[in-house]
C-alpha cells in the first residue's frame, strides 16, 4: 500500500505538481526521512538532490589556523593503505573523492560535476553501470590537470592484488572505463542498487596518476608520495610525522568558490580521548577533537569551562550482543563453536527471548552513553529508510522469569535455573573498554535476578578484533555464549552490513575464521531475503527487504541491540563543523568555518 | 685499556644476539595482529587481510622470520613499519630529537637538584635540612609521574591557564620567541620527570656520601687542616660518585627511550610514545627496533660506566 502511494507521489514530483520538500515532509510523516526520500526519488526517476550547503564566508582564506586534535594520529597518508579511519581522515585533508556524504546522508559533489541519475543518463536502468561527469578545470596541487585518467588509474591501482591496497574490496569487482577526459563509467558485474561506493567518501579518495603510475603493484610501498600527498583538496600538504603531526596550508586554486576558510591546518596526534576533550572543550587549546568516547558526565563537567562543546552525529552504529548458535564448550575436530554442534541452551528460543528482555537499554543509556546513545529495538539503525518500525523492546525481569518457567527452566537449589541437567550459565565476552564493562555489569545483574548466571570476560581490543588464527579470544572465533561489540557502518547503505550473516559466510576453522557470520546462525529465509535485496533495483522494495532481514534477526534473537551509538566530537564554540554520521570527520572539511 | 674495551665489545655480541632472539620470539608469541583494525571494517574482505599478512611475511614460521630480520639488521635495514609503511629507522630518527631534548633536560634537572641537595644533606645528617630533603624525596618518588603529570595539568593549564599541555613540534614563531615557546611547553613534562628522578637520586647521593664521609682518610684530610669545601668536593665526592655514576649510566638508555607515560600524557612525539602506539597497533618491526636499540644502549653504557670507574678511582684496573 505504501508502495502504491509512493509511486503516485514520485510521479507528482516528476511532473512538478508536488515540490521536493513537500514530498520529503510527507515521507517523514510515515516515518521515512530525508535520505530515503532522496534515494527513492533518484531511482524513481527524479534526480537526487545535492545536500544543502550552510557555508557562509564570502571569500577564500582569512580564517587563520585550524587546529585539529586526533588522539590517534594518522600513521600514513595514502588512502589505499589506510588501516583505520584515522589514516582515511588524514588522507582526506589533501585527497578528494568524487562526492562525499553530508549529515543527512545526502551526496555532496566534490570532484564530480553532477550526481548521476536516470534523467541525466548517469544511472543505467538495469543498475549495471553508473557514469560520472567530472568537474572541469580541477588541478592537482602541483598544477597538473585532474582528468578521467586519474580516476581510471585509481581503480587499476587498487584492484591489483600486488599493490596490497585495503580498498581492493571496493574496486576488484568493478570495471572503470574512460569515456572522455571528463567522463568515466563504472561497470558492475551485477545489478548494483547502491552504486555510490567506489570513488565516494573519505575511504575512496583519488590519488594522482602522474605520481603513482610507476608504483603500481609490488612497488607500491616505495612511492615517495605515500607520505607526502599531492591532492586536489582545499589544503596543500606541508609536513607529516607519522602518529604525531600533519600540516597543511590553504590551496589558493581550490575548485570550490570562497573555500577554504582557514589559512593553515594542523592535525596533532597522540594522547587519549579524555585529555583531548579537555584540550578542546575546557582549555580551548585546539579547535576540534575527534572520536571523543568519554562518559557523558565528564563531558558535561568539561563543558562548564565554556570554551567548547560536544557535537553529535547520527549514523548507523549499533552496539549489540550477539548470541552463539553453536556450542563453545564442545570441541569437534579441533574446533570449538563448530557448525557440527548446537548451542545447548540457546537452541531453546525461550532462553534467547528471555535474554533479550533482560537487557536494560534505558539504564545503559542513562548510566553510560548519555547523549551519545539512543535505545533501540533494531539491529539496523540507519539510514532512516531502512529502519524497521515493527519491533519494540522491553526490560522486564518478571516476564523473562515467567517465560523461562513456562519453558521448563526451573530454579535449582543454588537459584540458577536448569532443565534436563543443563544449567543456565553463560559466558559473556567483550573488548576491554569502560562503557562495555559497565554494560556487562548491568546485564549480569538483571540475569542474576532472573536466575541466569553470567560470567563476564573482557579481552584486549587488539586481540578481540584481530584476525589472528592462533588466538582463541577473537570475536570471529566466538568461544563464548554471548559477545558484545559494534561493527561500524561506513556508508549510508545496509548491504555490506547485512550480508555478513548469510549461511555461506559462517566463520569456521576451514575458512580460518574469515567468514563474517560469527553467530553461526543459519536461516534459509534470511539468505533468500539478502539475495533478493542485493539484486533489487526498486529502492522501496529493497528497503522493505532489509527491514524484513532486520526483523528476522531481532525475532530470532540473533542479536540483542544494546544501543544506537552516535558519533561524538569535541568542537570549539565558534567553530562551524559539518560532521556526518555517514562519513569521516574530515569528509566535509571544505565547508568548515569559524563564526565571528 | 684498549684491549679491555675490545674484549668487552666482543662479549657484547653474543649477549646482544641473545637479547634480540628473546625479544623477537616473545614479540612473535604475543597476541594481536597489525591488521586487526581491518577486521572490523566491512569494506575489507578477509582475503585481503590474508594477502597483507602474506605480503609482510607474517605467516612464515617464527625462526625463519627471525633469520630474515637478523639478516636485514646486519645490512643496516631496520625493517619496515606495517602501520606507516615506511622505514623504521626514519620513524625513530624523526622522534629522537624531541626525546633527547625533553628527557635529557629532565635528567640534567634531576642531577642539578640531586647532587647539591644530596651532598649537603649528607654533610649535615639529621639536621633540619636533611629531614626536609628526605621527606620531600620520599613524597617525590612515591608519587607516580602519571599522577603528578595530571596534577600539573590541572593546576597550571586548566586552573591557572599558564602553560599549554599539548606538546607541539611546530611552533609558529622564530628566534627568541621560538625558544621561549619551546621552554614554556617543556616546563611541565621536564619538571614532572626531573623531580621524580631527582627524588630517588637525592637519596642515593646522600647515602653514598654518608658511606664515604665516615672513612678514616676523610678524617685524615680534615686533620691536615683542609677546608670543609675542599674535603667534600675533592676527597669525599669523587669516591662517593662511583655508585652514582653506575646509576646515571644505566639511566641514559632510558633517556633515549623516553618516558612512556609522561610522553603519552603531554602528547610529546618521542620514542616512548612511538613505542606505546606501535605496541597498541601491533606494529612489531617498530617495537622490535626500538627495544633492540634500548638493549644496545644498555650494553654500551654499562661499558662506559666501567671505563668511568677507572677515571674516578685509578685503583680499579682494567683486566
Amino acid at each position: 500500500m505504501l508502495d502504491k502511494e509512493l509511486r503516485s507521489m514520485i510521479g507528482q514530483v516528476k511532473d512538478g505538481r508536488m515540490d521536493r520538500r513537500a514530498f520529503i515532509k510527507r515521507m517523514a510523516a510515515v516515518g521515512l526521512t530525508a535520505p530515503l526520500a532522496n534515494q527513492i526519488l533518484a531511482l524513481g526517476g527524479v534526480a537526487m538532490a545535492e545536500g544543502a550547503s550552510t557555508y557562509k564566508p564570502t571569500k577564500r582564506g582569512g580564517g587563520g589556523a585550524l587546529k585539529l586534535l586526533w588522539w590517534q594520529g594518522p600513521t600514513l597518508l595514502n588512502p589505499h593503505f589506510a588501516t583505520g579511519t584515522k589514516d582515511q581522515d588524514g588522507s582526506r585533508l589533501f585527497y578528494e573523492p568524487l562526492a562525499s556524504w553530508d549529515p543527512e546522508g545526502n551526496m555532496k559533489l566534490v570532484l564530480a560535476a553532477e550526481i548521476p541519475s536516470l534523467q541525466n543518463g548517469g544511472l543505467a536502468a538495469d543498475g549495471k553501470s553508473v557514469t560520472w561527469k567530472l568537474k572541469p578545470g580541477v588541478k592537482w596541487h602541483d598544477g597538473k590537470p585532474f582528468s578521467a585518467d586519474d580516476v581510471v588509474f585509481n581503480w587499476e591501482y587498487a584492484s591489483d592484488p600486488a599493490t596490497a591496497a585495503v580498498t581492493i574490496g571496493t574496486y576488484r569487482d568493478i570495471k572503470v572505463e574512460k569515456i572522455d577526459d571528463l567522463t568515466v563509467r563504472i561497470v558492475f558485474n551485477k545489478p548494483t542498487p547502491f552504486w555510490a561506493d567506489a570513488f565516494v567518501g573519505a575511504p575512496n579518495t583519488i590519488i594522482p596518476k602522474h605520481l603513482f603510475a610507476d608504483y603500481k603493484g609490488a612497488k607500491s610501498r616505495e612511492a615517495p608520495n605515500n607520505l607526502s600527498p599531492v591532492g586536489t583538496g582545499p589544503y596543500k600538504f606541508v609536513e607529516f610525522k607519522p602518529g604525531d603531526l600533519v600540516r597543511g596550508v590553504i590551496n589558493p586554486d581550490y575548485h570550490m568558490p570562497n573555500r577554504p576558510y582557514f589559512d593553515t591546518l594542523e592535525m596533532k596526534g597522540g594522547g587519549d580521548a579524555v585529555s583531548a576533550a579537555r584540550a578542546v572543550i575546557q582549555t580551548g587549546e585546539y579547535d576540534f577533537g575527534y572520536n571523543i568516547q568519554v562518559e557523558d558526565d565528564v563531558l558535561l563537567r568539561l563543558e562548564k569551562g565554556g570554551k567548547g562543546k560536544a557535537v553529535y552525529a547520527v549514523g548507523g552504529d549499533t552496539e549489540f550482543i550477539a548470541l552463539n548458535f553453536t556450542d563453545p564448550n564442545t570441541e569437534v575436530d579441533g574446533e570449538r563453536s563448530s557448525m557440527k554442534t548446537k548451542h545447548p541452551l540457546f537452541s531453546d528460543p525461550a532462553v534467547r527471548k528471555a535474554l533479550a528482555m533482560l537487557v536494560d537499554r534505558e539504564s545503559v543509556k542513562k548510566a553510560i552513553y548519555g547523549r551519545a546513545g539512543r535505545t533501540t529495538a533494531n539491529f539496523l539503525n540507519g539510514p532512516e529508510k531502512f529502519v524497521s518500525k515493527n519491533n519494540t523492546w522491553e526490560f522486564n525481569v518478571e516476564k523473562a522469569a515467567k517465560l523461562l518457567d513456562d519453558a521448563g527452566w526451573k530454579p535449582g537449589a543454588d537459584g540458577i535455573r536448569e532443565k534436563d541437567g543443563k544449567k543456565l550459565k553463560l559466558l559473556y565476552q567483550t573488548s576491554i573498554n569502560g562503557p562495555r564493562q559497565k554494560t556487562q555489569a548491568i546485564v549480569k545483574q538483571a540475569c542474576q535476578k532472573a536466575g541466569i548466571e553470567v560470567e563476564l570476560k573482557s579481552v584486549v581490543a587488539s586481540v578481540f578484533f584481530s584476525s589472528d588464527v592462533g588466538n582463541p579470544d577473537t570475536y570471529p572465533k566466538f568461544y563464548a555464549d554471548l559477545e558484545m561489540f559494534q561493527i561500524p557502518m561506513s556508508q549510508p547503505d545496509p548491504s555490506q552490513h547485512m550480508r555478513r550473516y548469510t549461511s555461506d559466510r559462517v566463520a569456521t576453522k576451514e575458512n580460518k575464521w574469515q567468514g563474517t557470520n560469527y553467530p553461526r546462525w543459519v536461516n534459509k529465509d534470511y539468505d533468500a531475503i539478502i539475495a533478493a535485496a542485493e539484486g533489487e533495483m526498486d529502492p522501496i522494495k529493497r528497503a522493505e527487504l532489509y527491514i524484513k532481514a532486520n526483523d528476522l534477526l531481532i525475532q530470532e534473537v540473533v542479536f540483542i541491540p544494546v544501543q544506537h551509538r552516535l558519533k561524538v566530537e569535541a568542537a570549539a564554540n565558534n567553530l562551524v563543523c559539518i560532521i556526518s554520521g555517514w562519513a569521516n570527520e574530515t569528509d566535509n572539511l571544505f565547508d568548515w568555518y569559524r563564526e565571528a | 685499556m684498549s684491549q679491555y674495551v675490545l674484549r668487552r665489545l666482543l662479549i657484547a655480541i653474543p649477549s646482544l644476539l641473545g637479547i634480540s632472539a628473546v625479544l623477537f620470539f616473545v614479540l612473535a608469541l604475543a597476541p594481536g595482529d597489525p591488521f586487526s583494525e581491518l577486521a572490523t571494517n566491512p569494506n575489507v574482505p578477509p582475503e585481503v587481510q590474508a594477502a597483507l599478512r602474506a605480503k609482510f611475511g607474517l605467516d612464515d614460521p617464527i625462526y625463519l622470520r627471525y633469520v630474515h630480520w637478523l639478516n636485514a639488521m646486519l645490512h643496516g635495514d631496520w625493517g619496515f613499519s606495517f602501520v606507516s609503511r615506511m622505514d623504521v629507522d626514519k620513524l625513530i630518527l624523526q622522534r629522537l630529537p624531541t626525546t633527547l631534548f625533553v628527557i635529557g633536560s629532565a635528567q640534567i634537572l634531576a642531577l642539578l637538584i640531586a647532587i647539591p641537595v644530596g651532598v649537603y644533606a649528607a654533610t649535615k645528617p639529621y639536621s633540619l635540612f636533611d629531614q626536609i630533603a628526605n621527606t620531600l624525596a620520599f613524597v617525590g618518588f612515591s608519587l607516580p609521574t602519571f599522577f603528578t603529570g595530571i596534577l600539573f595539568i590541572l593546576i597550571f593549564s586548566v586552573t591557572l591557564d599558564w602553560l599549554p599541555f599539548v606538546y607541539t613540534t611546530d611552533i609558529k614563531a622564530t628566534g627568541i620567541r621560538w625558544v621561549l615557546e619551546m621552554i614554556r611547553q617543556a616546563i611541565m613534562p621536564v619538571a614532572v620527570l626531573g623531580l621524580f628522578q631527582a627524588a630517588s637520586m637525592t637519596r642515593f647521593v646522600r647515602s653514598a656520601m654518608l658511606d664515604v664521609i665516615r672513612l678514616d682518610y676523610v678524617t685524615t684530610a680534615r686533620a691536615k687542616g683542609l677546608g670543609q669545601a675542599k674535603v667534600i668536593v675533592k676527597h669525599v665526592m669523587r669516591n662517593a660518585m662511583i655508585p652514582v655514576v653506575t646509576l646515571i649510566a644505566l639511566q641514559i638508555p632510558a633517556v633515549f627511550g623516553g618516558a612512556i607515560v609522561t610522553e603519552q600524557i603531554f602528547r610529546i612525539p618521542g620514542i616512548g610514545s612511538l613505542l606505546i602506539s606501535s605496541i597498541l597497533s601491533n606494529d612489531t618491526p617498530v617495537v622490535m627496533a626500538v627495544t633492540f636499540v634500548f638493549a644496545c644502549l644498555v650494553v654500551l653504557f654499562n661499558l662506559i660506566a666501567d671505563i668511568l670507574y677507572g677515571w674516578l678511582d685509578p685503583r680499579i684496573s682494567f683486566r
